[in-house]
């Protein structure tokens, strides 16, 4: 859920080789290979990934079917025990996986190309459409996200559509007026001014020279989104304001948090979706991190113990 | 002071556009929520139902625009109009306020203030043993849902080890008064929720404040600090920490809101009957009156703080004051 800042590059002074985006592929990739962080938000993905494709190898219970003891606790056969209705908890960990990430992701692409277009067309097109473009941003950006995604979801029939719909309106913001100060950057560069004076559409200008060079930036932008809408989607279903019918983390999470499963003595079934969500989601996070490493070596760890100031 | 105004202005426009945002939701949203849920309203005070009516676009039969300006009106003289259960709406949030305001208020300042202090000095031993511990455990736990980390204290403080309470603001029986005893209870109760709420938020404090040192420790001026012979806490404090915790300060405002929002979560997760709480049960209930009043109520405590930020940034950036 967090919004991690991103420092000015401005002030980087370690030597700077080149931002990412700029790199060749493979010395990017070695980047991220030998970026702990990095690697254990890969790992972490992947498996996410993995078991959202493939639940009927992991989990073998009918995660829906209420044909188990009620209220077990951990077992062999229950690994994670059973619900109050007599659920498999492990089963419905696994098989709930599969729409918990398809909405984050989907959630996420469509808010970055949101965020993208406003903002690079605000910083790109100046002057009133900036102006507006940046009110919009600004008056998003400080709406309080939760109580506004209440009042929009109650009012819509609960599900996943109503779930990405009230999420990519209410995300967008942050990384809209991140891709903005990135994009006033590159306004008067040389190969802009080429664009313009060749008489191209601004649409052909934002979409095919100025997006393109702001890769690593976009790709932040998804990753920081990410983690945010993991959380607030497992919030809003944690709060009933999910389509109960559908199985995802935060269903489950509901229906532990009303059948009072800390108190039943059945903790698994909530701890378990929980430490799920804040599991995917510090996998975004590590990712995030790292890219941000990448991108300002400034931020980099040091290995070696330096004396009482940094030199 | 024109900075101050200029944000000024944006209060307005945003204060403008959360009104117009509650009031266009219930006229374009499918379905009929807003009739069903008004038809319960039968018998009760008049001019509380015409509020409601206006607010609501149901059996209104008049010019749009003469509507919404009567509802602006009626939101400036607080007249939200009734909850389900015929109470009025602002004496309703009123009296929730106190809880809320206490445990997001003072969790907000103990996480900015832990926080920064942390970033600040692990950012100036980098790579000593505080830099390597707190900053990456807290920001792998910045990323964790409130409602988890609240599950997982509840879990072990109250239901295994039985040292706090499970739920509610205070004990059934006891009578609120300002006596040691009284307050002790109150403590025991907002501890996990504030606990949770510090968890989550003390991480993101850390990790800008951080990274703004690093940036501002490479700054000339402290090198110039440095070779004038300065104290090191004063370069610490003075000439790295003040230009650092500026974009922190903007910040502040925006976390708030994320906090709030944290805070309705936190509410549920340990029934404390707060705004949150409040928040959870009208959605429930579809009580929507209650529901769109407390949007508005939100998004009121997160204007006045980022004023509140905007003031100190003036304060202590002076390029802010005559630009």
């Amino acid at each position: 859920m967090s919004i991690p800042a991103i420092a000015s590059d401005a002030a980087v002074v370690a030597p700077v080789s080149a931002l990412p985006q700029q790199r060749s592929l493979g010395r990017f990739s070695k980047a991220v290979l030998t970026n702990r962080k990095a690697t254990a938000g890969v790992v972490i993905l992947l498996i996410v990934v993995l078991v959202s494709a493939f639940p009927e190898l992991i989990a073998r219970d009918d995660p829906q079917a209420a044909i188990y003891g009620q209220d077990l606790g951990p077992s062999a056969q229950h690994l994670l025990g059973t619900t109050t209705l007599g659920q498999d908890v492990f089963a419905q960990l696994i098989w709930g996986t599969r729409l918990t990430f398809i909405v984050t992701i989907v959630v996420s692409a469509i808010a970055t190309l949101i965020s993208m277009i406003i903002g690079v067309t605000a910083a790109y097109v100046g002057g009133l459409t900036d102006r507006s473009l940046s009110l919009l941003t600004d008056i998003f950006l400080i709406l309080p996200t939760l109580p506004l995604l209440i009042v929009l979801a109650s009012y819509l029939p609960p599900g996943a559509v109503t779930l990405i719909v009230v999420l990519t309106l209410t995300s967008w913001a942050f990384q809209a007026r991140q891709l903005r100060s990135q994009g006033l950057a590159l306004r008067a560069r040389d190969f802009l001014v080429a664009a313009r004076v060749r008489g191209e559409r601004t649409s052909y200008i934002v979409l095919v020279e100025i997006i393109p060079t702001m890769t690593s930036l976009i790709v932040a932008s998804f990753l920081g989104l990410s983690v945010f809408v993991v959380g607030f989607a497992a919030g809003l279903q944690f709060l009933g304001l999910g389509n109960s019918t559908e199985l995802t983390w935060g269903t489950m999470l509901y229906y532990a948090q009303q059948g009072g499963a800390l108190e039943a003595g059945n903790a698994w079934w909530a701890l378990a979706p929980g430490a799920a969500v804040a599991f995917m989601g510090a996998g975004f996070a590590l990712l995030n991190y790292a890219f941000d490493e990448i991108g300002n070596p400034a931020l980099r760890p040091t290995r070696r113990r330096r004396a009482r100031t940094p030199a | 002071m024109r900075y101050v105004s200029r944000r000024a202005g944006l209060f307005l426009v945003t204060l403008w556009a959360a009104l117009t945002v509650n009031f266009i939701i219930p006229r374009v949203m499918p379905g009929n929520e807003a009739s069903a849920v008004l038809a319960t309203f039968r018998g009760v005070n008049p001019a509380a139902l015409h509020a409601l009516q206006i607010e609501f676009g149901v059996n209104i039969h008049q010019n749009i625009f003469l509507t919404y300006l009567q509802y602006l009106a009626n939101c400036f003289t607080g007249q939200f109009g009734l909850t389900a259960q015929r109470d009025s709406v602002l004496t309703e949030i009123v009296s929730k306020l106190p809880w809320t305001l206490g445990l997001v208020g003072v969790t907000t300042v103990l996480a900015f203030v832990a926080g920064t202090a942390v970033g600040v000095l692990s950012a100036w031993r980098r790579g000593g043993r505080l830099d390597g511990i707190l900053p990456p455990l807290l920001f792998i736990v910045a990323t964790f849902p409130v409602f988890f980390v609240g599950l997982l204290l509840l879990f072990v403080f109250s239901v295994t080890l039985n040292w706090f309470p499970l739920s509610s603001n205070y004990s059934i029986g006891a009578t609120p008064s300002l006596s040691l005893s009284f307050l002790g209870d109150v403590l025991s109760h907002a501890f996990l929720p504030g606990l949770s709420l510090v968890i989550v938020t003390a991480g993101l404090w850390i990790y800008s404040m951080r990274n703004n040192m690093l940036t501002t420790l490479a700054e000339d001026y402290v090198k110039m600090g440095r070779a004038k012979g300065l104290p090191a806490w004063r370069i610490m404090t003075d000439y790295a920490a003040r230009n650092a915790i500026l974009p922190n300060l903007t910040g502040f405002a925006m976390q708030l809101g994320y906090v709030l929002g944290g805070s309705i979560l936190v509410e549920y997760t340990f029934s404390y009957p707060g705004l949150g709480y409040l928040f959870y049960t009208s959605t429930t209930d579809h009580d929507l009156p209650l529901m769109q009043a407390l949007f508005l109520f939100y998004t009121l405590a997160v204007l006045i703080c980022v004023l509140l930020a905007d003031v100190a940034t003036a304060a202590l950036d002076p390029r802010t004051r005559d630009a």
